[in-house]
């Protein structure tokens, strides 16, 4: 047993990335399915497995191949990666319990083997960019995953997706290449790739320029993965146009990651050693956030498409995040990390119960779900519950985020109070947007015939149901996330001098 | 101004540049691809420009040499032009499939075309 648990950094990885080859055999119907869900189930299993252990006060390391740290590439688990190889793993194996209908809706199904193996690598991709501790090699896991996600997208029948996804390429390239330069310059400037021997390394570098601007390429770069605002542009309409299913999987989790790991870097390798770095982040994202808050509530009230409104809500909600971030303080980088785990099973839920909309009614407006609830009372309750998450109201996870937010404001004194009332803005917005699908959908016409829908098949509705009360769950016990955010925002703000 | 010393480093700025120049000006997709495969190549050659070092030769012991250059950098490279070629095969893909939906690849005509 202890042998085993040993090893499970190193099979979070490969148990999804030796399934993907082996998916793209399984030709009879829904065997591929089977053996997708398996691995994520096992990913999902894992993930839990060393969330106890480092809750334990565990923290795992894994040499890869038996290399010795700086040099071999380190595997490394501690409180924050549990933290985000739960939302990640969590996302895909809900997204695939529920998603057999709405796949099968989406994908012929002689391609049905290549779709799934191209998840299992987007899910191998994201949980791996937590768990490795070398920089380098978190960049080739960005780019599985990246990869990997824009042949999911794509791989709808909605002709849309293919420029929407091409974007993506675009800007989640430059992105990457822009980290790429990054580690470039600090491995010029230090010798090595191990994030922990780069925090090490930096306070010897003589000339700082190069890792200041080092920095800055990271920092952009991670953000434009990140989708903070104003670099957001490639989210909406990828998330809009994706299968119902990947919009699950990848609105509870690609940005985050990219988020992860941009307090990774800023936090523990560059702030202890760039003189003032803190106050330059600082003021660079809090600007963004704010701007991000607004602009993605806003635009939000005005979409016509439900899964399109909810994209602007995720940026958002990324807005909120970095905000946490932005604040440089114990409870600023608490409050962002709980919400990073609470927006996704608030987002997750939501799309799920999208999902089960779009298996049984053609249109996705919201002139199209029209009183759509009274055909589908057990949906559209679901969309309540983990609406009411998402915009905070007390009892849901999201509320615990949102009160560990303004706390974290309250403490910037002036500045602080502006802030407060920007997250009080914003929440008015959220609960104006949710307001009018909760309307359309409960008190609503419909422009299409709906007197042939009927609710959504059980299993999709046992699962949506598991996550939106998951939302309540984690909203009346948060232990575990809570007290995983705050060893994370310890780890991470030890490094000031 | 040590200019000249720094060509290297001068050379990957302008194709890095260049690169960048065309994925956000052109509008026509392969192009933009062109310049996202220029942009790519501009950071390998500042990857292989730092492991070199003067007079070093590759690092295999050997008697008469002293100084070795650095091989990681090329080894990373290695892995970074797999995934750029990965990327560019994957956007002509892309591209291919937009043909094929929208009979254009020029950018101005396809948003024009959703909006109908």
């Amino acid at each position: 047993m202890t042998y085993l648990s040993h090893h499970l950094p190193a099979l979070q990885v490969i148990v999804p990335m030796l399934t993907a080859p082996l998916v793209l055999l399984l030709k009879p119907d829904g065997l591929a399915r089977l053996a997708t869900t398996a691995a994520s189930a096992l990913a999902f299993a894992i993930a839990i497995a060393m969330t106890m252990g480092v809750l334990d006060g565990h923290t795992y390391t894994y040499r890869m191949g038996g290399w010795p740290a700086p040099y071999g590439i380190e595997l490394a688990v501690d409180q924050f990666s549990a933290l985000l190889l739960l939302v990640v793993t969590g996302a895909s194996t809900f997204a695939l319990l529920a998603g057999q209908r709405s796949v099968d809706a989406d994908i012929d199904s002689s391609r049905q083997p290549l779709f799934y193996a191209a998840w299992l690598l987007a899910l191998a991709g994201l949980s791996g960019i937590p768990i490795s501790a070398d920089a380098f090699n978190i960049f080739v896991f960005m780019e599985i995953s990246s990869l990997a996600s824009y042949v999911i997208i794509a791989g709808g029948p909605d002709r849309r997706a293919l420029p929407a996804v091409f974007k993506y390429l675009i800007m989640g390239t430059v992105g990457a290449t822009f980290y790429l330069i990054g580690i470039g310059l600090i491995y010029l400037m230090t010798g090595t790739l191990n994030m922990a021997d780069m925090e090490l390394r930096i306070h010897e570098v003589g000339d700082q320029k190069p890792i200041l601007v080092a920095a800055g390429f990271i920092t952009v770069g991670l953000a434009l993965k990140a989708a903070v605002f104003p670099l957001h542009v490639w989210l909406p309409n990828a998330y809009t146009y994706a299968p119902n299913t990947v919009t699950v999987f990848l609105a509870a989790c690609s940005t985050k990651v990219s988020l992860y790991l941009l307090m990774r870097f800023d936090f523990f390798v560059f702030q202890g050693n760039l003189a003032g770095h803190d106050m330059q982040f600082a003021a660079f994202l809090m600007p963004l956030a704010v701007l991000a808050i607004l602009v993605g509530s806003a635009v939000a009230l005005f979409e016509k498409n439900i899964k399109r409104l909810l994209a602007y809500s995720s940026i958002a909600q990324i807005g909120y995040i970095v905000l946490g971030v932005s604040f440089v303080t114990i409870a600023g980088l608490t409050a962002s990390a709980v919400h990073i785990f609470n927006h996704a099973l608030a987002k997750g839920a939501l799309f799920l119960t999208v999902c089960c909309f779009a298996t049984q009614c053609t249109g996705l407006r919201l002139t199209d779900l029209g009183g759509i609830a009274r055909r589908m009372p057990w949906t559209a309750g679901a969309l309540v519950v983990s609406g009411f998450s998402l915009l905070g109201i007390p009892g849901t996870a999201g509320f615990i985020s949102k009160w560990y937010l303004i706390v974290a404001a309250f403490e910037q004194g002036p500045l602080g109070m502006a802030l407060i009332a920007v997250i009080v803005v914003s929440s008015l917005m959220a609960v104006v947007y949710i307001w009018r699908i909760v309307e359309a959908i409960y008190f609503g016409e419909s422009t299409i015939d709906l007197s042939a829908v009927r609710e959504a098949p059980a299993a999709m509705l046992i699962v949506t149901w598991i996550a939106a009360l998951a939302n309540i769950y984690f909203g009346v016990v948060p232990e575990i996330p809570v007290s995983l955010s705050i060893s994370a925002a310890d780890t991470l703000l030890e490094h000031l001098p | 101004m040590n200019i000249l010393g720094l060509f290297y480093y001068w050379v990957f700025a302008i194709v890095l540049m260049i690169g960048f120049y065309a994925v956000i000006a052109k509008s026509n997709y392969v192009k933009k691809l062109i310049g996202l495969s220029i942009f790519q190549a501009a950071v390998f050659l500042l990857y292989i420009t730092m492991g070199k070092i003067d007079n070093g030769t590759a690092p295999i012991f050997q008697d008469a040499a002293t100084v070795y250059s650095n091989p990681l950098p090329q080894v990373l490279i290695l892995t970074a032009i797999v995934v750029g070629i990965s990327t560019t095969a994957l956007g002509l893909g892309i591209v291919v499939r937009i043909r094929e939906e929208y009979g254009s690849i020029e950018e101005s005509d396809i948003q024009e075309r959703d909006r109908q």
